[in-house]
């Protein structure tokens, strides 16, 4: 029985027996570790009704070519019933060059949208009103540079900060964990982190300002357990910070977020959100202090596992998210991105992202998965499995705690090293079909043609526009100001002003991503990882 | 095989999608040959520099930012200035089969997308080095 190895232990490498029963809960307080909906600490769900009160949120990942092609794609889903916003930037964006940087030249525009400048991100909104809509921005890096632009396109609609909702992924610690997009070293990076903080907790109390993120981690190749406790320790990580700058605990923690995978050992995912809403309440409530019930809630996004999907036989992509998609309900999700089945090829077309959103809404107003709250509570492998699920998160917990922390595991390759083993493991098992991808290595077609797929292009003017339209901002500017505006951030970097007022005036002075991220990094040098793999 | 291989396996452009490079860095290792990584985030020039002071026989990259359009022809027009266009340019990641094809016309050898088994990758190499070997 070779192929029945895999599948008696979850895609983390938990056992499972044949069987749960009460006898495995003996012992177990319910009444404190699982409680009630709404309840400490929010085993089963942070709302007492949850979606009997309102929906997840809806909310697609999208982003490519000009800012003009992205408004026409947000407009699309907007018009298509999608509830939210989420801005995928391309690749010079996130490592903040500017799209007529030599480093850029081909990768303008190419995996998500280009935004240079305060006029990129006037167009990338263009006729949304963006104090009725909320935004996510997946940007990292140079984070406080496009929020700053977020902030400043709102003041041209006439919508102040205060009104603006939305999240700012902000999480620099999973870059250098997993995603690999960073600019500046770890420790200045924090600070332009805990200079964020302090500003919105002030002027944006809305805002949600870090998606503490677990999805890149799993994308990299983690386990769901290695997601779950990476994840949380970079969140305590942060918490750490704030407090340490002279925040107080409860004034900023109610703005953070997280955001999950949903990959798809289906019990495991379900697990593990409840383990993070339980992991998290109790060390916000115990050992940070929090005394604001909404410190101590996780609230959550969370994306299906592109890592996941396959280049073979894309329709099949369909079922996998549609399941992936019920376990972060089932989980008690937030907000929900469904990734299309075209992914594993190039950047989504309208069809299959209409299909992905069409998905969500069949889970919402078909299936009657809404009616009831965490209809998995007091299943007696969901409980366990919850509870194993801690119990490794906290084994890591005492690793990470024993190198010194987040920043000297990353600086030891701790991290990196975890998840490429934990990746190659993986590839080993799926070589040696102990692992089964439909698809892939079973119930293959040997007929199968990839350009049958329609892929969405991205047509070769999309870089020559974007770097002329560049030209001529540059060229309209008031030279003096920005000069002018650009030696404050500079000085604000190599003192310790805040970051976040000097950066507004230099956007609004017409100073590009590039030029700001230029200036900080004379102060802050950039950061070189070490190779290990 | 009398001596091992030796591959550059590298990051060009600015994507950080690591994963699926260390896989296969991983498993031409096991498979006994020698491996030189790059690292992220690397420039042409750099890559092309590395493997002719490496002296390596293969220059295996991963990109998964869609700019592949560029940065493989540039991989290869620096290979043949430097006088190197011995060495094979072979790579993989989100590559549409019609760039696939056109870049595989231009001198690029294979390119493998998702879904790979690495011992279809690891024989692809052997076979390749042996017959620029035999020359």
């Amino acid at each position: 029985m070779r192929d029945d190895r895999g599948r008696f232990r979850t895609l983390s490498g938990i056992p499972v027996k044949h069987v749960y029963s009460w006898e495995d809960r003996e012992g177990v307080d319910e009444m404190e570790t699982v409680s009630e909906p709404g309840r400490f600490p929010y085993t089963r769900s942070i709302h007492e009704t949850l979606y009997r009160k309102r929906l997840w949120t809806m909310r697609q990942f999208a982003g490519f070519g000009t800012p003009a092609d992205t408004n026409e794609r947000f407009r699309y889903l907007l018009d298509n019933g999608q509830t939210g916003l989420s801005t995928a930037f391309d690749m010079p964006t996130l490592m903040g060059h500017d799209s007529d940087d030599p480093l850029s030249l081909g990768e303008v525009g190419r995996e998500g949208v280009a935004i240079d400048t305060i006029d990129d991100m006037e167009t990338l909104f263009r006729d949304i009103p963006l104090d009725k809509v909320s935004t996510s921005m997946t940007i990292n890096g140079p984070a406080i540079m496009v929020l700053a632009m977020y902030v400043v396109a709102a003041e041209r609609q006439g919508v102040p900060p205060s009104k603006l909702r939305g999240t700012l992924q902000n999480d620099i610690l999973k870059e250098y964990i997993a995603q690999k997009e960073w600019i500046y070293p770890p420790v200045p990076s924090m600070r332009i982190i805990t200079d964020m903080l302090t500003y919105c907790t002030k002027e944006m109390p809305l805002w949600n300002t870090i998606s503490i993120s677990g999805y890149h981690i799993r994308e990299a190749g983690s386990t769901a357990v290695q997601e779950l406790a990476f994840t949380l320790a970079d969140g305590f990580a942060y918490v750490e910070a704030g407090i340490a700058a002279g925040l107080d605990v409860d004034d900023f923690a109610p703005r953070l977020s997280f955001f999950w995978n949903a990959h798809n050992d289906f019990f495991e995912e379900i697990a593990k959100y409840r383990a993070a809403r339980r992991i998290w309440a109790k060390r916000m409530k115990n050992r940070y202090g929090a005394k604001k019930e909404r410190s101590w809630m996780v609230r959550f996004h969370t994306q299906t596992a592109g890592c996941s999907l396959t280049a073979q036989q894309v329709e099949n992509n369909i079922a996998r998210v549609a399941y992936q998609a019920l376990a972060a309900v089932l989980g008690g999700t937030q907000s929900l991105h469904t990734n299309s089945m075209d992914e594993a090829l190039a950047l989504p077309t309208e069809k299959a992202v209409r299909i992905a959103l069409r998905t969500q809404q069949i889970l919402a107003h078909e299936t009657g998965v809404i009616n009831t709250v965490d209809p998995l509570g007091g299943s007696w492998f969901v409980e366990e499995l919850t509870d194993r699920m801690e119990e490794e998160a906290e084994r890591y917990f005492a690793e990470i705690d024993e190198r010194g922390g987040v920043i000297a595991g990353i600086e030891q390759g701790y991290f990196q090293r975890e998840i490429a083993d934990a990746a190659f493991r993986y590839q080993r098992e799926v070589e040696t079909e102990e692992r089964i991808v439909v698809g892939v290595n079973r119930f293959v077609d040997h007929d199968e043609k990839e350009e049958t797929t329609p892929l969405l292009e991205i047509a070769p003017e999309v870089e020559k526009d974007q770097v002329e339209r560049l030209e001529r901002f540059r060229a309209s500017r008031n030279a003096a100001l920005v000069k002018k505006a650009l030696a404050d951030v500079c000085a604000a970097a190599a003192s310790d002003t805040n970051l976040m007022p000097v950066v507004l005036q230099a956007v609004r002075h017409g100073a590009t991503l590039g030029e700001m991220v230029g200036v900080i990094r004379e102060q802050f040098g950039v950061y070189r990882e070490p190779a290990v793999f | 095989m009398d001596r091992p291989i030796r591959v550059l396996v590298g990051k060009v452009g600015l994507d950080g999608h690591d994963r699926g490079v260390k896989v296969v860095a991983s498993a031409l290792r096991d498979a006994g040959m020698e491996v030189i990584y790059t690292g992220l985030h690397q420039t042409p020039e750099n890559v092309v520099r590395a493997a002719v002071e490496e002296d390596v026989e293969v220059v295996a990259i991963s990109i998964l930012s869609g700019a592949h359009m560029t940065l493989f022809p540039r991989l290869l027009e620096l290979l043949r200035e430097n006088g190197r266009d011995d060495i094979l340019l072979c790579g993989g990641g989100i590559i549409p089969e019609k760039d696939r094809l056109a870049l595989e016309k231009i001198g690029v050898g294979a390119l493998f997308g998702p879904g790979t088994d690495t011992t279809e990758i690891v024989s692809y190499l052997e076979e390749e080095v042996k017959k620029r070997r035999a020359r």
